[in-house]
């Protein structure tokens, strides 16, 4: 299996291939529906100048985000002895960032989008053109998940709820897999297009 | 009335944290079917190790707890309000103890309420019953599947379904091939055929609380369920809609009546964890199941 740790460089996202296993470590920032409609308002349309208050999210989140990974998640938190852990960890579906998903790669430089359910041309287009890629987590394996994140190191944004905020975690052998590389290849693609032509056959 | 709280909040735990036998069996059959070392092995194996974890360290089972949905059945005499009541502290409690996470969003303002309470949250059906026990079943539902289940309106043209059981069993195929994998697959399908919009749909959802090897007592039904499931497997959507033999771990059905100028079929898309529980209250002692 082929690991990982961020920060990533654009030469070793470029080899990786779609159907290829992934283990992940290294410092990575979660965000989801709240998060990324929130990072195309205040630093992708404003390009990187944001307003005042905004300013230490930002630099924060880019030293985490530039060569680095987003993770589609909402995690189940809890909090002892004032520190965080997470306690059940698994994907979100991730189609619903598509809107938004290119820009935030582009912006940040991002390698990897991590997530389930796959994503559509607009973000293919994108990890082409940056050099990116996006992991597959398995969807629900939640509590396993959470076993790889070792530390929560801060959140940001808190204001969103727990679910939406975005929270720096350091992760060790994330299971992944590859499903949409930076050739411009899908498996969620090549699924659909098999699936949709035996659905044809079967209501012929 | 004796007070539930506490059984509600083990009812929960129990929902959150350990997969039902049956469909912990039917993920374990599922893998041995796939091509070995696939990546829909790997899904599946990874899923099977989570559902022993979760168990194990009765942290839940997915991180998306979903809509709880509760089944009340109750005797004559039983006050629904104080049992609603309850059910929501239990659902704060739940969550204080990361069995739930805070799921319940305003859609006005976007603020999370941060206990699973708000309005018509959770989701609660009491139904009156000639029995002396009380009976709860409790659904978590995730979002995920929920945004790809779906309502059919029959007759439709482009998928040539006419209003009678080929024209579900079309619509049904279609709302499969839709979700792909994003629905969490391999799933288990909640149907309804006739009602309105909404009794449509819940009664879909309720299809979600049987067993997966019950047999359906409609024989129609009962075919229909069998050739859904082996026919959504044949799309080869896989777990995960990585590509696989398993798309589908069951399809349960459920009829209404109708207007005659209406014929919806509602899709209710379960993801793998299928997470159900069920309590019984018999005068002082309270069983889970």
């Amino acid at each position: 299996m082929r690991k990982l740790t961020t920060p990533i460089s654009e030469e070793a996202v470029r080899e990786l291939t779609v159907g290829e296993p992934v283990s992940l470590s290294g410092i990575i920032a979660t965000g989801r529906d709240a998060a990324h409609k929130y990072i195309i308002e205040n630093f992708v349309s404003t390009a990187g100048n944001p307003p005042q208050t905004e300013q230490d999210t930002y630099a924060e989140l880019k030293k985490v985000l530039t060569n680095g990974v987003i993770y589609h998640c909402g995690p189940v938190v809890q909090k002892t002895n004032g520190t965080w852990s997470f306690v059940a960890a698994g994907p979100t579906t991730s189609i619903r960032e598509e809107p938004y998903q290119a820009d935030v790669i582009k912006h940040f430089q991002l390698r990897a989008v991590i997530g389930k359910g796959g994503m559509g041309a607009k973000t293919l287009q994108g990890c082409q053109d940056v050099g990116a890629v996006y992991l597959h987590a398995i969807g629900g394996a939640a509590s396993l998940i959470a076993q790889s994140v070792k530390e929560v190191l801060a959140v940001h944004k808190m204001d969103f709820g727990v679910p939406e905020a975005f929270w720096i975690i350091r992760v060790e052998d994330f299971p992944t897999v590859v499903t949409m590389d930076s050739q411009g290849n899908s498996l969620h693609k090549q699924v659909l297009e098999r699936s949709s032509s035996k659905l044809a056959e079967l209501l012929r | 009335m004796q007070n539930l709280t506490d059984a509600f909040v083990e009812l929960i735990r129990r929902a959150a944290t350990q997969l039902p036998g049956d469909m912990e069996r039917a993920l374990q059959q599922a893998r041995t079917r796939e091509e070995p070392r696939s990546a829909a092995e790997g899904a599946l194996d990874t899923i099977l190790k989570n559902v022993e974890m979760a168990r194990t360290n009765s942290t839940p089972i997915c991180q998306d707890t979903g809509t709880p949905i509760f089944e009340i059945y109750y005797p004559v005499g039983v006050s629904t309000r104080q049992l609603g009541e309850q059910i929501c502290q239990a659902c704060a409690i739940a969550t204080e103890r990361a069995y739930l996470r805070p799921n319940a969003v305003d859609s006005l303002t976007g603020k999370n309420s941060g206990d699973n309470t708000g309005i018509d949250f959770p989701t609660m059906h009491f139904h009156e019953w000639d029995q002396p026990d009380i009976k709860v079943d409790l659904l978590l539902k995730g979002g995920g599947c929920e945004n790809v289940s779906t309502q059919y309106k029959l007759p439709n043209t482009e998928l040539g379904a006419g209003r009678d059981l080929e024209g579900v069993r079309r619509v049904v195929l279609d709302a499969v091939n839709h979700a792909q994998g994003l629905g969490c697959a391999p799933g288990v399908l909640g149907i309804a055929i006739g009602g309105d919009r909404g009794s449509s749909y819940i009664k879909s959802k309720q299809q979600l609380l049987r067993p997966l090897d019950d047999t359906n007592p409609e024989s129609q039904l009962a075919e229909l369920e069998d050739l859904l499931c082996e026919e959504g497997n044949e799309l080869g959507i896989g777990p995960m809609g990585f590509g696989g033999k398993t798309t589908l771990l069951g399809v349960k059905v459920g009829a209404l009546h109708r207007l005659p100028a209406s014929y919806f079929v509602s899709v209710a898309y379960m993801c793998w964890a299928n997470r159900r529980a069920s309590m019984r209250v018999s005068g002082e002692e309270v069983t889970f199941a």
